[in-house]
């Protein structure tokens, strides 16, 4: 009687991996960068990551219940969007911004769209963009790393723009993190080794992090010098948020292309946008503002690099 | 007399020209920055509405079909010069602050709106209620966005601060904050409207 014929519908194969376990390995993925980013700006940092998180789990349930939908907190990716705004931000901000910036990041970069799966924009990114334009002042004061007493410091990438070359910050101390910026970005070692984590688990493919980072980098070294040709490309992409926009947040599943083909295109589009805000924008850094600009873009991508259906010309 | 009321009161709330027929949204996202502005660009579009809407009423037998686009025109733009001036003459800081807002209600979706599908369809005094009533729920619309905008953008109400110590999110005060405003506004009436049925 044991061996019964089991008929069941496709698929047939299963893997263990689900929505809650890919968020779950995300948010470990990240760990390694929050702790450096503590270490380097000390117990505010730690602050504003669990204001941040714990304001997006709580924004989640809260307009799931006015809206009378199921809570879905639980999958994780509540607190990943928490913990990713959190590494935008600088560590010394005033407690409210994290709150605001995940209530921002949460209804309308996610619940309004309809949760999970629906939306267009990076919600943390949205929560990040909404904050820059509503409280520059809070969003662009750095402190110094190592000096837990909050002495402002330009970052990198600021220093480049008023084209002041960074020599006194050795290529070492930009990619330990020992500079000026948001909390998770600084230490670009830290977010190689989540980064290869997930590259490792399959979780991410390489297209749009590899691709992002060369364009950014080609584009810095032909145009970020003075004269063609001679940018410091190394100091470009070592600085700045590229890493993690490039790891974490561009590679976000709902909110970039679904072929690989699409992922070049994406992550080259991302390089490039970031490229040209960092040399001819307003702002130092772009890699946000450039992630969300080809957020809405994907659907095009998508609609583009459509694969051939099996046994269609 | 009923149905009249019925007129007026459709512009308010049922067919409201901002957040269910959706028409004049670049005058309420450019104006909506503060309360004196909203209530300055209300006022002068619900006149450019009521009397546009009663003449072309009275003329609606003498306007030959295939050109009644032109006719409205004409007609609108004749009192929206009218509102400009007295605006330019007596409420000098309004106009300024109102701008090039105030000659571009000739535009207004609204108003064309309104007399392509009611007035010239229409006797006067329906037409008469019927433009202030469309007057009245554009005004009311863009005073709620720009009551929400300026406390949220400023933190002041009518020049008055409402919240010591709020620190303003100038994001509200842009143009992005307006579309995002007048989406969340969109979306609550019509979830509001859903429960409803």
């Amino acid at each position: 009687m044991n061996n019964k014929l089991i008929v069941s519908t496709s698929p047939h194969l299963h893997t263990k991996e689900s929505v809650n376990s890919i968020m779950w390995l995300v948010c470990l993925a990240l760990l390694p960068s929050g702790i450096a980013g503590v270490y380097m700006f000390g117990p505010a940092a730690l602050r504003a990551i669990a204001i941040a998180v714990v304001s997006s789990v709580v924004a989640e349930f809260a307009i799931q219940a006015a809206l009378k939908k199921k809570a879905s907190a639980s999958d994780g990716s509540a607190v990943l969007t928490g913990l990713l705004l959190s590494y935008n931000l600088p560590a010394h901000c005033p407690f409210w911004i994290p709150a605001v910036g995940a209530f921002v990041a949460i209804a309308i970069g996610k619940q309004i769209f309809g949760g999970l799966g629906q939306n267009i924009f990076n919600p943390a990114l949205v929560g990040r963009a909404f904050l820059t334009a509503s409280w520059p002042q809070h969003m662009t004061r750095f402190t110094a790393p190592l000096s837990y007493d909050a002495i402002t410091q330009a970052t990198p990438l600021a220093l480049l723009k008023e084209n002041k070359m960074i020599e006194q910050i050795s290529y070492l101390d930009l990619f330990l993190g020992n500079k000026g910026g948001c909390i998770g970005e600084v230490c670009v070692a830290a977010l190689l080794l989540g980064g290869i984590f997930l590259l490792a688990r399959r979780i991410i493919s390489w297209h749009i992090p590899v691709t992002y980072i060369a364009v950014t980098g080609l584009m810095c070294f032909i145009f970020g010098g003075k004269t063609l040709f001679s940018g410091n490309w190394l100091s470009y992409i070592l600085s700045g948020g590229l890493f993690l926009g490039a790891f974490f947040m561009a590679t976000d599943y709902v909110t970039s292309p679904l072929t690989h083909k699409g992922q070049i295109v994406f992550g080259a589009g991302c390089g490039l946008l970031t490229a040209i805000i960092r040399l001819w924008g307003g702002y130092p850094e772009g890699v946000s503002y450039s992630i969300l600009m080809m957020n809405a873009a994907v659907p095009l991508i998508d609609r583009y690099t459509k694969k051939r259906i099996f046994g269609t010309r | 007399m009923k149905r009249l009321i019925k007129e007026f009161a459709k512009g308010i709330i049922r067919e409201n020209p901002t957040f269910v027929l959706a028409l004049g949204l670049c005058p309420t996202l450019a104006v909506s920055v503060s309360v004196g502005n909203a209530v300055g660009m209300g006022c002068a579009s619900t006149f450019v509405i009521v009397c546009s809407n009663v003449i072309i009423a009275s003329l609606k037998k003498l306007i030959p079909d295939k050109i009644r686009i032109p006719c409205f025109i004409v007609v609108i733009a004749t009192f929206v010069t009218i509102a400009e001036m007295t605006l330019k003459a007596y409420f000098p800081p309004m106009n300024r602050a109102l701008g090039i807002y105030v000659p571009l209600i000739v535009v207004n979706c609204i108003v064309l709106g309104r007399a392509e599908a009611f007035a010239s369809k229409n006797t006067v005094i329906a037409s008469l209620f019927d433009g202030i009533g469309m007057g009245a729920g554009f005004t009311l619309a863009l005073i709620l966005i720009s009551a929400i905008r300026e406390m949220m953008g400023t933190g002041k109400l009518f020049g008055l601060t409402v919240f010591p110590g709020f620190e303003p999110a100038l994001a509200i005060g842009m143009p992005s904050g307006a579309l995002l405003i007048i989406g969340l506004l969109l979306g609550f009436f019509n979830t509001i409207k859903e429960r409803a049925k």
